[in-house]
């Protein structure tokens, strides 16, 4: 029997059973109940009292998105100053040069909006002090940014009237404290004991067995694996992200930075139903997930076991599928699945190189962070799903001829204007990108001489690009690498769509919560949409393939589709 | 606004301090508890360090177990893949030469029992491993070079082999750089 599907299926489940008390907890701190983690608020209570921050003072959605984007703003400012100075600063054991601007900007914004797009190779690129104080904090503070706004969604469905949601500060800090920094202590221990290298040393030069000199690059390589995979961030410390055997070296520490990927924005919608009182609604919400989820899955899974056609035809075996671009300790079920969490999830750290998938996992990798609502980043995983619960409300209300309700709140118009904004402007930023690098790429004289984009020819050079702003805009990280993406029009570009990618869709949702808890509450009825119900599942699941869809199926059609057209048997 | 920008300010300082610093910190305290781990497990053979567990190194010459190709040359200080894709036509041609030059060196192989991992390139350019198969078909030349037995050299390799977790979980390999430091015993 082929064992190798266990291991994904394993991994899914051993997600869930923790994520269940997880999501308690998370409730839990948002409330602002007793855990037994309170031994941080003597710390806590300490950085806000220095910082004249009341955390009890409750604030609007206006002023808590004010004080989002401008802590956000002092972190991008703080970034970019450091990566353009990089050289001049100490901790550069192995003298590695200052970023160029375009460079530094699109890597300020990328770790900033919880993207985690590197058009840097970490060995290479980055010293032990930016690795530490630029990206391994950003990726703490990025990730507590948008758990704090789901949690101000939270609080929102939760108030029967008033405008206050909670205070962004104290949400964003005890995300961090609380929530992040515990798993990621346990999840970097786990890794160094399975040999991912924690050291202050530069590259040790070492004379092979077969007498080559190489040099081995090492590096504080643990904390900053566990918070990148746990955040939702997926910034490597080396170039091939955790394909690299220091980052990921064995099957446990495989499962557990899998299961990482997946364990918050799991847990977050269990802390829904907790929070809200309203179990059966994240149940509702979690098995529309799961099935989207796995149905991306399972479709990359079986293509990668199978193989590339192309190489079958050169007449040598297969066992265990498509190996370029794999890890032998891996495998390509593992690696298809870590692909799919990785890109549904917006986390973007990648065990295998997505340029070399196969185009049907090309196809569900783009898919994932298209639709970017099956489970999605940590907080903002469930905030997109909430601008599509809004649709379906919106659009359940319209089929039974009702005023659309939630909760006993009113949808009105300004609401779905908002949520309509929203979910356009993630294709619009995405394809119109694409279109823009298309023609320049059509329109220049011999580009694979002037420009040097595209490693691969055809449909698949086509995918690249595609694969590139929908990264972005999806604020996801991974890349098809064969792309040269460091190049000025790349970095601003994909910087652009990454800024917009992050805030649009966490100020439109959190903007909409604002209003909908502004609002009368009228009691639920028996003509009242039972939003925890297995029809409005099958209405929501419908409305995100739908839109998802139509609007970026024309796209995929001229990349992935085409290409396994191309090589099919 | 100002008192936002102060907060945020101040906030950002510490929080820099204790997830930038004190974090990692902490974990490098505790990870000084497994020194050899946490300097990512050298590896020594007759009295000098020869190379690290966990990263491949390059192995082409016909006495050696030799591994995976890479599109770095085995580069562990500028890691990576080749990033080609399934249908890219230089890179199948590339593919073709790879099992061409594995057919010269390996004349006993059958073309179609090559495992597809010898000729293609991992992801981080530096894989540690190749399948216990992937070391089984390399066994007749190796004995040829090395005037050893075959029977000795599967002997070896099943000793190499790290199996699946629990017989079930994972795949059967062998760790190259062990392997052909017990293979140089051997002689």
């Amino acid at each position: 029997m082929n064992t190798e599907i266990l291991s994904p299926v394993l991994i899914i489940v051993v997600t869930f059973i923790i994520a269940v008390p997880l999501g308690k907890y998370i409730a839990k701190v948002f409330k602002g109940e007793k855990t037994f983690l309170d031994f941080f608020a003597p710390l806590e209570n300490f950085i806000f009292r220095i910082a004249g921050t009341d955390p009890q003072k409750e604030m609007d959605w206006k002023e808590n998105i004010k004080a989002l984007l401008t802590i956000n703003f002092l972190w991008f400012l703080w970034a970019i100053v450091i990566l353009a100075f990089q050289n001049l600063l100490f901790m550069n054991p192995d003298n590695i040069i200052a970023m160029e601007p375009t460079q530094a900007f699109n890597t300020a914004v990328s770790f900033m909006t919880n993207t985690n797009l590197q058009h840097y190779s970490g060995e290479t690129g980055a010293s032990y002090l930016i690795q530490l104080i630029v990206f391994c904090f950003l990726q703490f503070v990025s990730a507590g940014t948008g758990i704090a706004a789901a949690a101000l969604v939270f609080k929102a469905l939760s108030n029967r009237s008033g405008s206050n949601l909670g205070n962004f500060y104290n949400l964003m800090l005890k995300s961090c404290t609380r929530i992040l920094l515990p798993l990621a202590v346990i999840v970097a221990l786990i890794l160094i004991f399975n040999g991912t290298p924690v050291t202050f040393q530069g590259a040790e030069q070492v004379i092979t067995l077969q007498g080559d000199t190489v040099s081995v690059a090492r590096g504080p390589v643990a904390p900053m694996v566990a918070i990148k995979q746990l955040g939702t961030n997926g910034g490597g410390f080396f170039g091939p992200n955790s394909a690299h055997p220091f980052e990921n070296p064995n099957y446990i520490t495989n499962f557990t930075e899998l299961a990482s990927i997946l364990i918050i924005p799991v847990a977050m919608i269990f802390a829904l139903g907790y929070y809200l009182n309203r179990r059966k609604f994240s149940v509702m919400i979690l098995s529309v997930m799961l099935l989207g989820f796995i149905c991306l899955a399972a479709s990359s899974i079986y293509f990668e076991m199978n193989g590339n056609p192309e190489i079958e035809k050169l007449g040598i075996s297969q066992p265990l599928g498509n190996m370029e671009g794999k890890e032998v300790r891996f495998g390509p079920s593992l690696s298809a699945l870590w692909g799919i969490a990785t890109t549904s999830t917006s986390n973007g750290s990648v065990n295998s190189m997505h340029d070399s998938s196969t185009p049907i996992s090309n196809l569900m990798q783009m898919l994932g962070m298209q639709l970017n609502a099956f489970f999605g980043g940590v907080g903002v995983g469930f905030i997109n799903m909430f601008v599509f619960i809004i649709l379906a409300v919106f659009i359940s209300g319209l089929m039974v001829g009702r005023t659309p309700e939630l909760f006993g709140k009113k949808i009105e118009a300004k609401e779905i204007k908002i949520a309509i904004i929203v979910a356009l402007i993630h294709p619009l930023i995405i394809l119109s990108g694409t279109a823009l690098a298309s023609h320049i790429w059509a329109a220049s004289a011999d580009p694979a001489v002037s420009l040097k984009w595209l490693n691969n020819p055809s449909f698949h050079g086509f995918s690249e690009m595609l694969y590139e702003f929908t990264s972005s805009g999806a604020n996801n990280g991974s890349g098809m690498e064969g792309l040269s993406d460091n190049t000025p029009f790349w970095n601003i570009a994909a910087g652009i769509v990454m800024l917009v990618g992050r805030f649009i869709p966490i100020i439109g949702p959190v903007a909409i919560a604002g209003f909908i808890s502004a609002k009368k509450f009228t009691p639920e009825s028996a003509g009242s949409l039972k939003p925890d119900s297995v029809i409005f599942g099958v209405v929501l699941f419908s409305v995100i393939l739908i839109l998802g869809a139509l609007l970026f199926f024309p796209g995929l059609a001229l990349g992935p589709v085409s290409e396994y057209f191309s090589i099919m048997k | 606004m100002l008192k936002n920008i102060k907060q945020s300010l101040i906030l950002s300082g510490m929080t820099i301090i204790l997830f930038g610093i004190i974090y990692p910190l902490f974990i490098f305290a505790a990870g000084q508890l497994m020194p050899e781990k946490s300097e990512g497990s050298p590896v020594i053979s007759e009295g000098r360090v020869v190379g690290f567990e966990n990263i491949g190194q390059s192995f082409t010459e016909d006495k050696y177990f030799n591994g995976r190709p890479s599109a770095v040359g085995y580069n562990a200080a500028s890691t990576g893949g080749s990033n080609k894709g399934n249908s890219n036509p230089e890179y199948l041609e590339e593919v073709k030469t790879r099992i061409d030059t594995f057919l010269v060196h390996n004349p006993d192989v059958n073309k179609k029992d090559i495992p597809s991992e010898l000729v293609t390139a991992s992801g981080s350019g530096i894989d540690p491993n190749i399948t216990t198969d992937a070391a089984l078909i390399q066994i007749s030349r190796i004995a040829k070079v090395r005037n050893l037995s075959e029977v000795r050299l599967e002997e070896l390799i099943r000793e190499y082999t790290e199996g699946k977790y629990l017989g079930l979980l994972g795949i059967e390999k062998v760790n190259l750089l062990k392997l052909n430091i017990a293979l140089d015993k051997i002689n």
